[in-house]
């Protein structure tokens, strides 16, 4: 009953049976054990999940893995290139974007994607960006800076 | 490096939750590891009449269903306790699965372990319950209406406790010679707390060492084996390890032992394999300890110049269906203690009932008692301005406790050590630009903008840093309220350091390194801060209440004393000089007046461990452990002021800016506490503003989930403006506050006071939250706008 996907995972590809029903981000956490996607709650209100698939960020609690088939998924672990972290990710960290660190993954690749549509967007722009990603520790206001001043580094 | 207290130090906490390398809960895996899910009552009141676990226990892959029976037969405790008791208080047995009857839509009855979660879940649908739904009352004042339905037969007309506090006898007077009386029925809405990460464990029992490690969501692993030992699970605790990994999150929620890690732990036991829980978001809304939820008569005396008299409050607290770890003491000590605010109010009177719903239990949550009470005391400052005619700046400036009456006893049993409330509101009106706004307002309501502009003040106060011990014990904590701290110091000088703090995103790692970097003179990067695991952490009571700086952060203080008084011996030993002539300055030992005289930090650790050369009867090594127990509670205060406008037309509400002055006493790390202070606002102006949890009167949670529960969003807040005077804590080491709450507590008055100001020409004096358009609109048009 397991179908077959090829899936690429932070630039390696991965050939494995699935069980049609298995979600997307479990098959990052469990048959890939990369455990830096978290679910918050399963149902595409807190962003805590947030991968990119080719590029875009996409919610992976309420995809099947069977959906990304052929596709190439970049996941928090993906981000950094030979050790050098992503500018979004240094900003986090220069800005104390993050306090308990379980929406950052997700919030860290929405905010990629975000760059990557609007280089220079305004601080109402971030926010709305970001509207679909919850941090209950912030209060937003350091994450805004943090994608502000990734923005202004060129980040995207 | 001394200096370093007070500097923005970058987290190391950072560098693992950044790729993805941040461990929590759901991320160990261990060998053999099975999945449980946890069979819910859907009802908000039920007696069971049968649960059939046959066919799920025949499903594929199932490998054991477990029922409140099973849990009866084995030998566990199999019930989780209170943890705070109050005279007369009723304290029915809450059972970690149901077994007769089921008292909100959440309470466990079954658990299936399975080979993986979506098999357990599965099988879960085919636990079959035969449920006799009985009347539920889910209003925390309906529930003590005469003919309700009753919870438990030990518990008549629903109350669990019947609490007060404070002079009534002289309040009643302070109101017969009052010029000015004013009265209000308010709401303090209850809340889910929502960390992003929903609750977990992984319990791993080892039936050969009979050794049980359970890995849980908690901010607090000590009084989790503690608790566990003692009444759920009755193992030993030195055959228990309870680790707190990476917690995303916690806000109080995770304060509480709740049933779920205890039926894991139980699994884990039966079934001699590692058993996962982990909460789903509908589940963890549904059983997560919720917060507030009064129903309160306040009423305020004043004289004729506005000088506050009296101040008399009942309450009706909801406890929810069984009381959680320390429910009993929020709506009382953490609430009824605070009334008097930041005033000088001669008698007070506080009566608080605590009140049996068919709803998830309410205890401890960011602010507990806190926010409730500066929500009634600054409601009512500002509806007396109103009925005084005095602005409200100038009333709370005639009533606050002046700055040289400190140490000053509050009619309500605190003693507050230091203050100055004039401080914080000047620069809180500076910072705002006050009087521009309130000219701008008048200029815009005389132009009749029908964007209505809104002004709140609230100057709070909070009793944090829990807590002195004896204090608490007397009233009735079950446990003592102080921390641990142990500094070992490597014989090469670096240093780690084992706190009974236990964070869960507020930085400790990086905070108490600071602590130990500024006394030792050494670089932070030599030290190394560990938490969370009562496997390596001598004791602790953990993370709440505002409390790791000052007493976490106290403990690690005085033990660095016994670490330089130690090290002091050993250099006087080979300064062969007078103990009492040796001084640490700049990470050496000098003899006072000497300056050729000195040896370095490096060198008398190294003599320490190489026990070669040491002081008579002196121990080698150099390690110390300190049980800090503060004297005090330390009380941050501040105040806070906000702009909104609301849209008359739509009754939405735009908060434009929030200023927020904190006084929290010194800061070590000023970016870590602005950082809590955003946090606490974004989750204040949250319940001011949107969220509230809500049952139907049969008891279901109609907020249950992320689309009907309104967490506040990016888009839904804006920059905050923040600023700090500071009025060190006279009675710990580090003359340290606590700020993790501030923010929540004062931040629905602030809010609330602004849209009530905004609503003013409509004649409204006061609103319950959450303030939602709906509402705002209502009251707009309710004549015809
Ligand atoms: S876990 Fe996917 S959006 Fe919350
Ligand atoms: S940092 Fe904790 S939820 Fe965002």
């Amino acid at each position: 009953m397991g179908q077959q996907v090829r899936i690429e995972v932070n630039g390696t590809t991965h050939e494995r049976e699935v069980d049609p029903r298995t979600l997307l981000v479990h098959f990052l956490r469990e048959d890939l054990a990369l455990t830096g996607t978290n679910v918050g709650c399963e149902t595409s209100l807190c962003g805590a999940c947030t991968v990119l698939i080719d590029g875009e960020a996409v919610k992976s609690c309420t995809q099947l893995a069977v959906q990304a088939d052929g596709t190439s998924v970049t996941t928090i672990e993906g981000l950094a290139q030979d050790g050098e972290l992503h500018p979004l990710q240094t900003a986090f960290h220069e800005e104390h974007g993050l306090q308990c660190g379980f929406c950052t993954p997700g919030m860290i690749l929405t905010a990629v994607d975000l760059l990557n549509d609007n280089p220079t967007p305004s601080a109402d722009e971030i926010r709305q960006g970001l509207k679909g990603n919850i941090c209950r520790c912030t209060g937003y206001h350091n994450i805004i800076k943090a994608v502000q001043r990734a923005a202004e580094g060129g980040a995207s | 490096m001394s200096g370093v207290i007070g500097t923005s130090v970058k987290r190391r906490e950072d560098a693992a939750l950044l790729i993805g390398k941040g461990k929590y809960c759901d991320d160990f895996t261990l060998p053999n590891m099975t999945h449980a899910v946890i069979v819910r009552s859907p009802y908000g009141h039920a007696r069971i009449n049968s649960v059939l676990t046959t066919e799920a226990a025949e499903h594929p892959g199932v490998i054991a269903v477990f029922t409140g029976r099973d849990v009866v037969n084995s030998d566990i405790g199999g019930v989780v306790p209170t943890g705070w008791l109050l005279p007369g208080i009723k304290t029915p047995e809450h059972p970690i699965l149901a077994t007769d009857t089921v008292r909100y839509a959440g309470d466990g009855v079954a658990v299936v372990v399975a080979e993986d979660r979506y098999i357990a879940r599965d099988a879960a649908e085919l636990v079959e319950v035969d449920y006799e739904p009985l009347d539920a009352v889910t209003d925390v004042l309906a529930a003590v209406a005469d003919g309700a339905p009753q919870l438990f037969e030990e518990a008549p007309g629903n109350i669990s406790f019947d609490w007060d506090l404070g002079d009534a006898e002289a309040t009643a007077a302070a109101f017969d010679r009052a010029a000015h009386t004013v009265e209000v029925d308010l709401r303090n809405n209850r809340l889910i707390p929502h960390a992003v990460e929903p609750r977990g464990c992984l319990a791993s029992f080892d039936d050969t060492s009979g050794e049980l490690t359970l890995y849980v969501t908690t901010q607090n692993p000590h009084l989790h084996r503690l608790l566990m030992s003692l009444a759920s699970l009755n193992l030993p605790e030195h055959k228990m390890r309870i680790i707190a990994p990476e917690v995303g999150g916690g806000f109080g929620s995770k304060i509480h032992h709740y049933p779920d890690e205890a039926i894991a732990s139980f699994c884990s036991m039966q079934i001699g394999r590692p058993v996962k829980w982990i909460a789903t978001r509908s589940e963890t809304n549904l059983t997560d300890a919720h917060g507030r939820d009064h129903a309160s008569h306040a009423e305020i005396a004043l004289d004729a110049q506005g000088k506050i008299l009296g101040l008399r409050v009942k309450t009706h607290a909801a406890m929810g269906a069984y009381l959680s770890t320390f429910a009993p003491a929020v709506p009382t000590y953490l609430y009824g203690t605070l009334l008097s605010g930041q005033y000088d109010i001669p008698a007070i009177h506080v009566q608080t009932l605590g009140v049996f719903t068919n709803t998830s239990p309410v205890d401890a949550y960011r602010g507990a008692g806190r926010p409730e009470a500066t929500f009634v005391v600054e409601r009512l400052i500002d509806m007396a301005a109103d009925a005084t005619g005095l602005s409200v700046v100038e009333i709370r400036r005639r009533n606050f406790v002046s700055k040289d009456d400190f140490p000053y006893q509050t009619a309500v049993a605190l003693a507050y050590d230091s203050g100055n409330y004039d401080g914080a509101m000047d620069r809180a009106l500076e910072l705002s630009g006050y009087e521009a706004l309130r000219a701008e307002q008048k200029r815009r309501r005389e132009a009749g903008d029908t964007k209505l502009m809104g002004i709140g003040i609230s100057s709070f106060i909070e009793a944090c840093g829990l807590a002195p011990s004896q204090v608490v014990g007397a009233l009735g904590a079950q446990a003592g309220l102080y921390e641990s701290g142990k500094v070992r110091v490597h014989p090469t000088g670096s240093v780690t350091v084992y706190t009974g703090s236990s964070a869960h995103g507020q930085g400790h790692e990086t905070t108490f390194a600071q602590v130990v970097a500024d006394r030792l003179s050494i670089d932070v990067d030599q030290v190394e801060v560990v938490h969370g695991d009562t496997g390596e952490v001598p004791f602790g009571m953990g993370t709440y209440g505002s409390r790791s700086a000052a007493v976490g952060g106290s403990a690690i203080s005085t033990a660095l004393d016994k670490v330089i008084a130690k090290s002091r011996k050993i250099a006087a030993h080979m300064l062969e000089a007078s103990e009492d002539d040796v001084v640490f300055e700049d990470n050496a030992f000098h003899v006072r007046g000497v300056p050729s005289k000195s040896q370095g930090w490096g060198d008398v650790v190294l003599a320490a461990y190489l026990a070669h050369n040491l002081p008579e009867g002196l121990e080698p090594g150099l390690e110390e452990t300190s049980f800090y127990n503060p004297e005090n509670f330390t009380y941050p205060f501040g105040t806070h002021i906000c702009v909104v406008e609301i849209d008359s037309e739509t009754g939405a509400v735009e908060l434009q800016r929030y200023v927020a002055v904190d006084d929290v006493g010194n800061v070590i790390n000023p970016m870590i506490v602005d950082g809590q202070v955003h946090g606490g606002l974004a989750q204040g102006i949250g319940q001011a503003l949107w969220e509230h949890a809500v049952y139907s009167d049969d008891g279901q949670l109609l907020s249950g989930t992320l689309l009907d529960y309104a967490v506040p969003r990016a888009h839904n807040l804006p920059f905050f403006e923040t600023d700090r005077t500071v009025t060190p804590c006279p009675h710990n080491p580090l003359g340290v506050k606590g700020v993790g709450e501030a923010g929540s507590i004062a931040s629905p008055a602030t809010v609330t006071n602004a849209v009530v100001d905004a609503l003013s020409p409509y004649g409204v004096k006061h609103m319950d939250m959450p303030l939602t358009p709906e509402k705002i609109w209502r009251a707009i048009h309710r004549n015809g706008g």
